[in-house]
């Protein structure tokens, strides 16, 4: 595009920017700083104003998730059964109402936020970690690994990420330490595909041949000059599925497989509200909303974190 | 063509042999024995050993897979522990209702997708294209298994226009079930078909095209769809393993019988050979959908065909 527009003036070299008026010695000095590549990237970001939303809702997500125990305490309130208050809807003191047995639904939906955050984010952080070993071996060594490691990586992702976690839940039981396993390996080759495209694609840098030719042994290539030069479409990666494993503990909590009543979680909240929403149906809303916006805000930060971090796959 | 099909078919075998290894191998390790599931209360030392053998739950682990291979392959994914009748003969009846499901939001979802992101590309800035990103991106959002009791409070309890269970009123009652089931899947092909179609305006022949004097409507039709429709097809195929995994939450709103039903319960009563049908039957159904997706790109994408020249003219 830009050398189409630029085609039609071509020889006149382009005009100079008109020399400006200093006012102080501070401010001429000012315009030859140079601005770190971190900074850069974060006025880039705060332009995108959707992206900028989704930090802001996850943020407060995260917050409340973390200041959960001081907002509502777990014992007296979330999983306290009070039948004579069951069913209220809401009010100025239960806010989204209260479930089946009488629990404040709103400090559910608080301390629900720190089991999803926490099982998801782990869980990415375990695909992650088997990513950038599958993935940066396959893509940086190429050949026969990566035919060998990718052609595996192929079979799993026949089974659909729920199914496999379903596989192994089913085997081992679901405690959260085996869902934040079954998740974490279900999501790992989607990961490792995207690790070895980003090896690859900055494995033949000159950087990286000087590296070599200075006598740098492979793992410190990896470590020092590779995987620091693909992090940008690893982050956006990791932003877009830990959407998808929250996502996954809700819909395995649903089906009565991820965390297990009385701990609150949003899936099982929904699942638990299910037999009186007809009567209630302020019951099956709220838990809703919760997955609903945690999932928008983090969808909404991985795209604008991919136009920030590559301008060039924006349309 | 024959050949490259052939081809493909004979690759789809490895991959279907580990694929039921895996699943075989991560479900073997269930803790506990099966046949105290099986025999229930009336299990004894003696009875639990003898049954053990008749099973071939003695022997080492390739042994049993080896044993079961030979079967599957025969089209007996053995008896489940719970029934004591032949999986097939569950899986079979169930499989019906999931594909009647799978079908019809594949169905509604491409003949909706398609168009509405063509139109949502060709005028970008109007506001119909704005709308469409904004559904677009709550429906990649959007929990489905909350969608759809969201869409029985809409329309079975509020509007009592449709059924909110099972599938025996006919058509009426996949509608629900299929809008469900689709949402996310439609949200991406129409979110895929947008940016693949505004790429394509975007090239070089299309201006030719336009400079030629061919209408708006044989520009977008003839020339920039076929280039277009290349990654919706793919995500059209990929997303054939999301939408399995959807089944499992859908089935269970909707308390529709079918495999992911079925998955589910065999999981609770710990019916191993029921679940390993299930899984396997579901991968394979994701292993064939990508086989047909390549086959697509290889009748839609000349330079494909052209890799396999005179045969492909001929077949």
């Amino acid at each position: 595009m830009e050398a189409t527009s630029t085609a039609g003036r071509a020889g006149a070299p382009p005009a100079a920017p008109p020399p400006r008026a200093f006012t102080t010695k501070k401010e001429f000095y000012a315009q030859f700083k140079k601005k770190s590549i971190a900074h850069e990237l974060w006025l880039r970001f705060l332009k995108n104003r959707t992206a900028v939303a989704g930090l802001i809702i996850f943020s407060v997500i995260a917050i409340v998730a973390i200041t959960a125990p001081w907002i509502a305490d777990y014992d007296a309130v979330v999983t306290k059964i009070d039948i004579a208050a069951r069913l209220q809807p809401p009010s100025a003191s239960h806010w989204f109402g209260t479930d089946e047995l009488g629990r404040d639904i709103l400090a559910r939906i608080v301390h629900g936020a720190q089991v999803s955050l926490l099982i998801g984010i782990t869980a990415i952080f375990v695909s992650l970690a088997v990513g950038l070993v599958l993935g940066g071996a396959a893509g940086y060594y190429g050949g026969k690994t990566d035919s060998i490691i990718m052609r595996a990586m192929d079979v799993f992702l026949c089974l659909p990420d729920v199914l496999l976690a379903l596989a192994i839940i089913a085997a081992f039981g679901n405690t959260k330490l085996n869902l934040i396993i079954a998740i974490g390996l279900s999501f790992s080759p989607k990961f490792s595909r995207v690790v070895r495209a980003a090896v690859m694609s900055v494995r033949d840098n000159e950087y990286v041949e000087a590296a070599r030719s200075i006598g740098a042994r492979d793992h410190r290539i990896i470590a020092r000059h590779v995987l620091p030069n693909c992090i940008g479409p690893i982050i956006v990666q990791v932003t877009l599925y830990v959407a998808n494993a929250i996502l996954t503990i809700a819909a395995l909590s649903f089906i009565g497989l991820g965390i297990q009543p009385p701990t609150p979680e949003w899936g099982n909240m929904l699942a638990s509200g299910r037999t009186f929403m007809r009567d209630f149906p302020h019951i099956v809303v709220a838990p809703g909303l919760a997955i609903f916006f945690t999932i928008l805000a983090l969808n909404l930060l991985g795209d604008g974190l991919r136009d920030t971090l590559d301008p060039r796959l924006k349309h | 063509m024959v050949r490259y099909i052939i081809r493909r078919l004979l690759a789809l075998i490895p991959v279907i042999l580990v694929l039921t290894f895996i699943v075989f191998a991560i479900l073997s390790m269930t803790p506990g024995d099966a046949t105290t599931i099986i025999l229930g209360s009336e299990y004894t030392e003696e009875l639990g050993a003898k049954l053990r053998v008749q099973l071939g739950l003695d022997r080492p682990l390739v042994v049993q897979y080896f044993h079961y291979v030979t079967h599957l392959l025969q089209g007996d994914f053995g008896i489940s522990y719970v029934t004591r009748a032949p999986v097939l003969d569950q899986l079979s009846v169930r499989l019906a209702n999931t594909a009647w499901i799978v079908a019809s939001a594949m169905l509604l979802c491409v003949s909706l997708g398609i168009p509405i992101g063509i139109l949502s590309a060709t005028k970008p800035n109007s506001f119909f294209s704005q709308g469409t990103m904004v559904f677009g991106l709550m429906g990649v959002s959007m929990p489905i298994f909350w969608l759809g009791l969201l869409l029985i409070l809409l329309f079975s309890v509020n509007l009592g226009w449709l059924p909110s269970s099972g599938l025996d009123n006919g058509p009426k009652s996949l509608l629900l079930p299929a809008i469900t089931l689709g949402f996310n899947y439609m949200a991406n092909i129409m979110r895929t078909t947008r940016s693949s179609m505004m790429e394509a305006v975007r090239q070089d022949f299309i201006r030719t095209a336009r400079a030629k004097g061919v209408s708006e409507f044989g520009v977008i039709y003839n020339h920039a769809l076929g280039n277009a429709l290349m990654p919706t097809i793919t995500i059209i195929g990929l997303d054939v393993g999301t939408l399995l995994g959807g089944v499992v939450l859908t089935e269970t709103v909707f308390s529709i019988p079918g495999t992911g039903r079925l998955l589910v319960e065999a999981i609770n009563q710990r019916d191993t050979p029921c679940v390993l049908g299930c899984l396997v039957v579901m991968a394979l159904c994701v292993a064939v959908s990508n086989l047909i997706v390549d086959l697509i790109y290889a009748y839609i994408d000349p330079r494909i065909r052209a890799q396999y020249g005179a045969k492909a003219r001929s077949a």
